[in-house]
């Protein structure tokens, strides 16, 4: 009977390993500062998430497909500048997600090309992305920022509705999206096999590089709303920014406990992962912590996070 | 043979979440003498050989070596007490050489940083030389045949200097003239007084080599026996738990219309001018050597390779299989033949497993059907009889037999289904998995469907098949039509020249 009620334990340990993590971190950071678990504050780390959590959903689609992206924050650069120059000739929002997230596909596209039909491995063809895409945003505006956002695209990433920052409510639709995407839909399902054994989907009649494809226009779309937040709310495109934030994306998700060998991810473990790295930061700034330690702290933490899930899951599955 | 005991397992247990892999496994190995574990898959061989080799620790239980009982908590604390182990799965480096496998991880060095290849190469020299193996030391890994890692392999676990030596299917992936080879190296081996406790489903290979048999069943020891004392029957008995009655259950099943129809067909070098055809409620059977083109024909007309001319005809119409995707939708289905790298994926669930193929007819109107796919998914694992403990069981966790039979039913949940090509649907799965392999394709037979057997096994294709192609060298060499005159004897002489 003991032993029942322990392997049940540690089953339960697993399966929400994330959110016992999320939870504890919520509780000890709200003992060590008072702040912390002010409305504001916690807005305040939601709003700084939400690029970082599209660019981490879309990491966690190409990596539970057997990819990965390494220009998304070249592309993310790309695609701010690019928005913003049409913006100035046509103030429109609409326009201006239009044109991001246009431009984000295309570079995705690219590389997705570059993957299927010449068989690059994900690594080499989205660096080979990454250099190119940051190229052009730096040639196009000779490395400089650009700036002259109007009241209208400002009010995305800086504005607030009822209290809660509109960037939020943006980024909510999209995890939903992204939810209903992997578990309703056969694209979420074969996402999962082509990552899990892409052979074996192969045989079983799936288009491995159609789906390839469409994770990576996928990628595409959600850089692309991403850089029209980014864009709005550091108010100016820079050619410069957003460098390695593929790797922050990837941190989340992995921590959220997407699997670097494929077929296996969650779009409500990324943003869980996400949020215990936004915590981590935020909880360290309002400490006062020195920010170069601050970097020390954040690897040892991820690293042992992921360590724990990895723990946890071969117990699982120790056969 | 000396009849000192060598090592003594006692009421062994092992527990995983969920299941009792080992329950109070006894067994004792003599000196100088091969002991062969049999038990379907899943019965705790593996288990209990990873106990053996320190990759598991027993909850219970002990371990006596020459009367001593001993704790082996790692392969290394195995290496100590003279046991190594040859693995199922082999575990070189492909790019490296054979003696920089062969000393991987303990290479000789002068001086902490700079090795000692000619030490290396001596004593790889002198050890080939003992064992009589003409390889060369600095072939490259890739370029060596399975059979010769495979024996490579022995030779690494016989240079530990080890006396006890635990092979885990060592033929699984070998030809029979290079189980020949192995058999006598194994003979060596123990008139050399080394202990070798041996894994195999084989059960003439059993027989030839074996002193003792311990059959394993659901984690418990059934029974120890020499192997004078008892025969094939029996131990397939003891394996299963019951009597099989008939090994291969062939049911008289009235033959159709012809369904498919494959004419000329040739691609340049692999295989030339195939031309066969497969009746409703058929099952035809390929056999030939490895290498003889088979799964390459097969493969084409799946979709999955291209063919360069030729005509497949289904129900007398003409057909394009341009890919897989067009091969299923008309119906071609295929078991492909290596299951790890065709057929599973192995961290996702049995559901997902079983639905792959199918993944249209579970999602349309822009959402999952669930529910009907676990209704349509269970109906069906009722029929092929799937065990697992649940459909959102991850396929890796169950044994070869089941996976197999995931596999099955995934094509049977495909409507459009009418030809269900099999490319060595037994490998490697236990006798009893077998016969219901076989008994499933009676049930897809009795539906109507036609059934392409492709088997190195010539007994199963005798068992089973209304006809037998034989393939030689890209070309179809044979056809056995009369089902009483299959003979190993007339198939072998159209499969060798």
């Amino acid at each position: 009977m003991e032993k029942k009620n322990s392997f049940n334990l540690s089953k339960i340990i697993s399966k929400y390993s994330l959110v016992i993590i999320l939870v504890v971190m919520i509780v000890v950071c709200s003992f060590a500062n008072e702040n912390f678990l002010q409305f504001k504050n916690l807005m305040n780390v939601a709003k700084q998430q939400s690029v970082n959590i599209l660019l981490a959903l879309g990491a966690m689609l190409l990596i539970s497909a057997g990819g990965l992206d390494l220009a998304a924050g070249s592309n993310l650069a790309l695609a701010s500048v690019v928005a913003l120059y049409a913006y100035k000739a046509v103030p429109s929002v609409f326009l201006t997600f239009l044109v991001a997230i246009a431009v984000a596909v295309v570079c995705n596209l690219i590389s997705g090309f570059m993957v299927t039909k010449f068989r690059t491995p994900p690594f080499i063809a989205t660096l080979a992305m990454q250099l190119m895409a940051r190229g052009v945003a730096l040639y196009i505006t000779q490395g400089q920022n650009q700036s002259g956002l109007g009241e209208n695209l400002q009010v995305i990433g800086q504005g607030s509705t009822l209290g809660i920052p509109n960037s939020i409510y943006i980024m909510v639709v999209i995890v939903l999206a992204v939810i209903y995407l992997t578990k309703e839909t056969k694209l979420g399902r074969s996402v999962f096999a082509v990552g899990g054994n892409e052979e074996a989907a192969n045989a079983s009649g799936i288009n491995v590089n159609a789906v390839k494809m469409k994770v990576y226009a996928i990628n595409g779309l959600l850089t692309g709303i991403a850089a029209t937040i980014w864009l709005s709310r550091v108010n100016s495109a820079m050619p410069n920014g957003g460098v390695s934030y593929e790797f922050d994306a990837m941190i989340a998700t992995i921590v959220g406990g997407t699997s670097f060998s494929g077929g296996v991810g969650s779009a409500v473990g990324t943003v869980i992962g996400a949020f215990i790295v936004g915590f981590l930061n935020n909880i360290m700034n309002l400490m006062g912590i020195d920010s170069y330690l601050q970097q020390v702290v954040r690897g040892v933490i991820i690293g042992g996070a992921v360590i724990w899930d990895i723990y946890f899951k071969n117990r699982k599955s120790s056969r | 043979m000396e009849n000192t005991v060598r090592m003594e397992l006692r009421h062994v247990s092992k527990s995983f979440p969920g299941v009792k892999a080992l329950d109070d496994v006894s067994f004792q190995l003599k000196k100088g003498s091969v002991h062969v574990l049999c038990g379907e898959n899943g019965a705790g061989k593996s288990t209990l050989m990873k106990v053996l080799y320190g990759l598991y620790h027993p909850d219970e239980g002990e371990i006596i070596i020459d009367g001593e009982k001993v704790q082996i908590h790692s392969p290394m604390d195995a290496r100590k007490h003279k046991i190594s182990m040859v693995f199922q799965e082999l575990s070189f480096v492909p790019d490296m050489t054979l003696e920089e496998n062969l000393f991987l991880g303990r290479w000789h060095k002068k001086n902490p940083v700079k090795m000692d290849w000619k030490r290396i190469r001596k004593e790889t020299e002198e050890l080939l030389a003992r064992e009589g193996l003409d390889y060369k030391p600095d072939t490259l890994l890739r370029d060596m045949s399975v059979s010769n890692i495979q024996m490579l392999e022995i030779l690494k676990a016989v240079s530990f200097n080890a006396e006890i030596l635990i092979m885990d299917e060592p033929t699984s992936s070998i030809s029979n003239q290079e189980v020949e080879f192995l058999i006598k190296k194994i003979n060596e081996l123990r008139d050399r007084g080394m202990s070798i406790i041996y894994i195999s489903h084989k059960m003439d290979e059993i027989f030839r080599i074996a002193d003792e048999i311990t059959v394993l069943r659901d984690g418990k020891t059934i029974r120890t026996l020499a192997k004078d004392e008892t025969n094939m029957e029996e131990i397939i008995e003891l394996m299963v738990g019951r009597k099989l009655e008939n090994q291969y259950p062939k049911q008289e099943i009235p033959i159709g219309e012809e369904l498919l129809r494959v004419e000329h067909l040739t691609r340049n070098k692999l295989f030339e001018d195939v031309s066969f055809h497969v009746r409703a409620g058929e099952i035809v059977g390929f056999a030939g050597l490895v290498g003889a083109g088979r799964t390459e024909v097969m493969s084409a007309l799946f979709g999955m390779e291209r063919y360069d001319s030729g005509e497949i005809f289904l129900d007398g119409k003409p057909i394009q299989v341009k890919n897989i995707r067009r091969a299923i939708d008309q119906g071609i289905t295929m078991v492909t033949e290596d299951r790890r790298k065709f057929g599973i994926v192995p961290v996702r669930s049995v559901l997902e497993n079983a639905s792959l193929a199918t993944l249209k007819k579970f999602f349309y109107k822009f959402r999952s059907h669930r529910k009907m796919e676990h209704d349509q998914v269970s109906e069906v694992f009722a029929k092929v009889r799937v065990k697992t403990p649940s459909l959102e069981t991850p396929i890796m966790n169950l044994s070869g037999g089941n996976q197999q039979k995931v596999i099955l039913a995934k094509w049977m949940l495909c409507d459009s289904g009418r030809v269900i090509i099999m490319d060595e649907p037994t490998r490697g799965i236990d006798v009893g998995a077998k016969k219901e392999i076989y008994e499933l394709m009676n049930v897809l037979a009795e539906s109507g469907k036609g059934i392409v057997m492709v088997s190195s096994e010539l007994p199963e294709l005798i068992g089973m098949c209304d006809r037998i192609y034989v393939m030689k060298e890209g070309k179809i060499s044979g056809c056995l039509t009369e089902r009483e005159l299959f003979t190993q004897r007339e198939i072998m002489s159209y499969a060798v020249s």
